[in-house]
């Protein structure tokens, strides 16, 4: 192809994202939209498959047998958001293996929050709030984004989402309304995953990267910090609903914007847990391997069983 | 209680789901496989859907103020009545496929006879449990058949899980005092009708698995009188971690 072929092609390619056609498997692409897209969609199905584990760490301590039954259903929906993110990146033609190789040497990325640690039942609630909470509102636009496959998967993911968030904030309702012991867990919990939820929005604008470039193919809609603003506006009245303080000494309603002022986020954390230096980003690591080596055999199992399978139908045949 | 004998009865069918479904619970997150991970948690779901069905309806026949979460996380360890092979630990993939496997075929004839039960309540358990039971047995039959006929390495770990589990099989056809007097009332499965039903079909299953049938007539029992594997205490640790440490409070 000449370049100035290609060069139509690609204007052909961008006014069909402006008109709000969707882009499929099938049509032509620009190499770096294709790119962009493997690099950001298994980026979020990385995040779905090791935010499992976080929460999955309380499955066998629930309090109770309903709480017990909803974990499981929660981490049960994420174990399917990365099955449907996973496909979906595959039609851009990358295997699952592919991607896990990815993940395992660190050369893929997902969501930091995972790397932090679950020290009690409180954090259920907080997780399901704040961080399925500032995950909605990441993902909310991506339900009209251009490629089809992604916007399809979102579509069904962020229900899920919301009804995770709502059971959320439902686990901090009852401890908030709790004995003081369970309201001070629940105060604990929200000390500790605000700033990290408020950091997951990504780096303030002037410091992020592939902005506009993502704007025009609708990977994103809105800039980090009109996120960051729109999830604080959101949570600050739920936190009083709560009757749970916000550990933000400078967080102030500011009349003339209609918007809380907030506190400096930590952007050195942010960095350090970033470059695989958080306080679990190791132990998440190796439980993604461990689980991936030590299910080799079985998935071999499974193909050598199938191979089995097809010869014999085969003979049958014949 | 006036009813002790189907208090216990009801605990006896409902602790195996109870703790088959906490070994399954540990294992979210870290499966084989997505696909493998996801439906062993869904086993867990229904089995943890099952507890709290028979529990609630314990908890009325009590008739005292205990509710499904103080039966299910406060009793002391002698008074959890699951077969010990619910209680075996997730060694690999292979123990937690047999151990499946040997449970679901028993559970799949037992509700399948519960539901000529004179108890409405647990007939109607019984029928909405079947229905899940019978994908669980689906799941773990074609496992086993994998994992049997899949690979040398994978047949040697399979061989190894059905040695080592087949043991605690026969237990399951042990009978307790209140099941027999709930036998003799028609409430109860007597479930030795169907020992001989449970061995051809899991024979069955590891013939086609290209597995052996173990020889071994030693067995092991005493779950269902609450005298119970090493492994059972470590488990309830971290099932009533909860309800021990904050006693008395809602969630
Ligand atoms: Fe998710
Ligand atoms: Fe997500
Ligand atoms: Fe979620």
């Amino acid at each position: 192809m000449s370049e100035a072929q290609i060069k139509s092609l690609e204007k052909q390619f961008d006014d069909r994202i402006a008109r709000d056609e969707k882009i499929e498997p099938k049509d032509w692409m620009p190499e770096k939209y294709r790119k962009t897209h493997i690099r950001q969609m298994s980026q979020h199905a990385h995040s779905e498959i090791v935010g499992m584990l976080p929460e999955g760490n309380w499955i066998t301590r629930a309090p109770s047998l309903r709480r017990k039954v909803a974990l499981l259903a929660k981490v049960q929906d994420e174990a399917g958001h990365g099955l449907y993110l996973y496909s979906a990146t595959e039609t851009l033609g990358i295997s699952r293996e592919e991607m896990y190789e990815q993940l395992h040497t660190g050369k893929a990325k997902y969501s930091s929050i995972f790397n932090y640690p679950t020290v009690t039942w409180a954090d259920m609630g907080a997780i399901g709030w704040l961080v399925d909470g500032a995950a909605i509102i990441n993902q909310v636009p991506l339900c009209n984004t251009s490629y089809g496959p992604y916007a399809r998967a979102m579509i069904r993911v962020c229900k899920e989402e919301s009804f995770h968030q709502r059971q959320g904030f439902e686990i901090m309702l009852k401890l908030a309304n709790g004995t003081p012991e369970q309201k001070e867990m629940a105060q604990d919990a929200l000390n500790r995953w605000w700033w990290p939820s408020l950091m997951m929005l990504g780096p303030t604008d002037d410091v992020s990267t592939h902005t506009e470039q993502s704007m025009k193919w609708k990977l994103k809609r809105k800039s980090n910090d009109d996120l960051r603003q729109q999830f604080i506006d959101q949570t600050v009245p739920q936190a009083e609903l709560l009757g749970l303080t916000i550990p933000d000494k400078d967080l102030k309603w500011n009349e003339s914007r209609q918007s809380y002022d907030f506190g400096e986020i930590d952007w050195d954390e942010f960095w350090q847990v970033v470059k695989g230096h958080g306080p679990m980003n190791k132990v998440r690591m190796k439980a993604r391997v461990d689980a991936w080596e030590k299910g080799a055999w079985v998935r071999d199992a499974a193909m050598a069983h199938a191979e089995k399978k097809r010869n014999k139908k085969q003979k049958q045949a014949v | 209680m006036k009813n002790k004998n189907l208090y216990n009865y009801i605990l006896g069918i409902a602790d195996n789901s109870l703790i088959l479904g906490q070994r399954l619970g540990e294992l979210t997150g870290h499966g084989p496989s997505l696909e493998t991970d996801i439906a062993c948690t869904n086993i867990s779901l229904d089995l943890f859907g099952q507890v709290r069905s028979y529990y609630q309806y314990a908890a009325k026949i009590a008739g005292d103020d205990r509710t499904e979460d103080d039966i299910a996380m406060l009793r002391k360890e002698r008074e959890y009545f699951n077969v010990l092979l619910v209680e075996q630990p997730n060694t690999n993939f292979a123990y937690t496929i047999v151990r499946q496997f040997l449970f679901d075929v028993y559970h799949y004839l037992f509700l399948t006879e519960l539901q000529k039960s004179h108890d409405v309540t647990l007939v109607a358990i019984a029928k909405k449990s079947i229905k899940e039971v019978s994908y669980h047995k689906r799941f773990s039959t074609d496992w086993l058949k994998r994992l049997g006929d899949g690979t040398t390495e994978s047949k040697q770990k399979t061989q190894q899980a059905v040695n080592d589990l087949w043991t605690y099989t026969e237990e399951l056809f042990y009978t307790t005092q209140a099941d027999n007097a709930m036998i003799s009332e028609g409430i109860a499965v007597d479930v030795t009708k169907f020992k001989a039903n449970y061995y051809q079909n899991v024979n069955a299953v590891l013939t086609e698995a290209t597995l052996d049938i173990p020889e071994s007539k030693f067995f092991q029992k005493g779950g269902k009188q609450g005298i119970h594997t090493e492994h059972l205490g470590y488990l309830l640790s971290d099932l009533q971690y909860m309800q021990r440490t904050y006693p008395n409070m809602e969630w």
